[in-house]
């Protein structure tokens, strides 16, 4: 290649791709940077009716929120969605991918498209859909319950029950995204290897266990790290169907720094809960790496 | 069919019916007159189907006005990130410049960061912009879409070099390259991305919530979400918004699923 011709190249390539860097620069990487700076401000509705009036605080909005019982509510709901929430949507996501993935299944793209439908619904339309399932009287959950003999439960309105009421609308919203991912894993195993496994006499459970498993254990790793980042980051499910109540058991994270953001407009002090949160998802997705890498996953 | 056949498709058939039964029943809910759905058993068909409450929803709820934010800004939004995300896509697979190779660590490592730490700087940036309430504010995420230029980049690398090379001793501009030898191969991942961002855009809820204060500006799940929050015991109209929400991109989804799901498989598994 002529030396014009590099030249010629270099300039296309730095005309082509800047207008998508200036955005991600102007709209992602410096509001990202600057949530930094505002967590160490007192920004607030005084600030933003006039800028003269901000002032560096240092560590003053990390403490005050470490001494918010609400935050600590906030937090300690989130790491339950994220705890409970995580093993049992990668289960369902692999449940399914398993099933659509037998090869004794019949008019398997039909399932495919039916299982991933919930993926792409609007989820402000499905979660107040859902709050109607779940309501205490004329929900169809409650009804279907009670042909098992099961007392009417207040889904939304008891504090029991109101995380797990929104984790089954959060695993029936997403797991067909990772289904599909599961799929893609799955039809890389070799079936050889489940078959030998088969006439040695393994049983559904045991070639799941050595077989499976441990053929798409990278895949599982992703899908974790992804369902980790989505449960850290609920906001419609509870803005919608709870509004962060009963008593608070369904305030999230972002539910917190949204209204602490643009409810109170304490920015200041909401910077602080997004640099917090971005912590808390850098230090899971940190640890499942590291655990990932220990056993030989990836 | 044997016996195993006929039981593995039976489940499948089950687990998909218990799955997409939340949205048929959130058809028929709002196929009902005002009134029906709150009762004991709870209904599972109308008794006489009507279609009151979408007139009722476009008539004095407006809804109209709600579908008409959306489809503008997800149109828009999807045209502008096409518009980004494909020559930059293309350049970072394709194109050997210097500094390449250091930013696109850059945009991998940028992608770890949750959107939405920077929201409340992007607000006060926007505000100073002066685009606090206004479409354009509603579409500038969508411009910065790091993910779309993944996508793109991984399909572009398949394309062969020495049929670019090939292009260039002809004489042909770069830019001429990408319009006509390299946009025609990339249609099937210019489809998936145009559902993505569509769909994703549709579908958002925090961001517009945020910088769309005028309730004329509102799109349908910030509406629906307003509404639902003053209008609990509406369950028909409510059922029949929910449902001019979520139809449009159903349906698009379900004509075009074939693209979305395996583009979806290029950008997120590498085997």
């Amino acid at each position: 290649m002529s030396a014009v011709g590099r030249a010629s190249e270099t300039r296309a390539g730095w005309a082509m791709s800047s207008p998508a860097l200036a955005a991600i620069l102007l709209f992602f990487v410096l509001p990202a940077i600057a949530s930094l700076f505002l967590s160490f401000t007192d920004f607030d509705i005084y600030a933003l009716a006039d800028i003269g009036n901000l002032r560096f605080v240092g560590f003053q909005n990390y403490e005050r929120l470490l001494e918010n019982p609400l935050f600590w509510k906030a937090m300690t709901n989130t790491l339950l969605f994220v705890a409970i929430g995580t093993p049992f949507i990668v289960a369902l996501s692999l449940f399914a991918a398993m099933l659509v993935n037998s090869r004794w299944l019949a008019w398997r793209p039909v399932w495919r498209v039916a299982l991933f439908a919930p993926y792409v619904t609007t989820l402000v339309a499905t979660a107040v859909v859902w709050r109607y399932l779940l309501h205490t009287r004329y929900g169809l959950l409650n009804y279907l319950l009670s042909f098992f003999g099961v007392p009417p439960i207040d889904w939304l309105g008891s504090p029991t029950a109101s995380l797990p009421a929104i984790l089954i609308f959060a695993g029936w919203k997403t797991f067909g995204y990772n289904m599909i991912i599961f799929l893609a894993a799955l039809q890389t195993v070799p079936r050889e290897l489940d078959e030998a496994a088969r006439i040695d006499g393994a049983g559904w459970f045991m070639r799941l266990r050595h077989v499976t498993l441990p053929a798409i254990a990278p895949t599982v790793l992703l899908v974790s790290v992804l369902t980790v980042a989505g449960m850290f980051q609920l906001f419609a499910e509870p803005y919608v169907m709870t509004q962060g109540g009963p008593a608070q058991s369904t305030v999230t994270i972002l539910y917190f720094m949204y209204e602490e953001g643009f409810k109170w407009w304490n920015l200041g002090s909401g910077a602080a809960v997004a640099f917090l949160l971005f912590l808390c998802i850098l230090a899971v997705t940190l640890v499942q790496l590291r655990l990932a890498k220990r056993s030989g996953a990836i | 069919m044997s016996l195993r056949r006929w039981s593995i498709t039976l489940l499948a058939a089950l687990v998909a019916l218990v799955t997409i039964a939340p949205l048929i029943w959130m058809v028929s809910v709002s196929l009902m007159a005002r009134g029906e759905a709150a009762q004991f058993p709870p209904p599972l068909w109308p008794a006489s189907p009507t279609l009151e409450n979408y007139r009722l929803l476009f008539g004095s709820f407006g809804v109209g006005r709600f579908l008409f934010n959306s489809i503008l800004i997800s149109t828009l939004a999807t045209g502008l990130a096409l518009l980004f995300t494909i020559p930059a896509g293309y350049a970072f697979a394709k194109l050997r410049f210097k500094g390449r190779d250091a930013t696109f660590r850059l945009l991998v490592a940028a992608l770890v960061v949750p959107g939405q730490i920077g929201m409340l700087p992007l607000f006060l940036e926007l505000k100073a912009m002066g685009l606090v309430n206004s479409y354009a504010g509603a579409l500038v995420p969508w411009l910065a879409g790091i993910f779309g230029i993944f996508l793109v980049r991984q399909y572009c690398l398949s394309i062969p070099d020495e049929m670019l090379e090939a292009a260039r001793i002809d004489g042909a501009s770069e830019g001429q390259i990408l319009r006509r030898i390299v946009l025609p191969i990339l249609t099937p991942i210019i489809v998936t991305l145009t559902l993505y961002v569509f769909l994703s855009s549709w579908n958002d809820f925090m961001w517009p919530l945020i910088i769309l204060a005028d309730q004329d500006l509102y799109t349908l799940p910030v509406a629906l979400a307003a509404n639902s929050r003053q209008n609990v015991q509406d369950y028909e109209i409510m059922m029949a918004g929910a449902v001019v929400t979520t139809l449009p991109v159903l349906i698009l989804f379900l004509a075009l699923q074939r693209y979305y799901l395996s583009g979806l498989l290029t950008g997120s598994v590498k085997g």
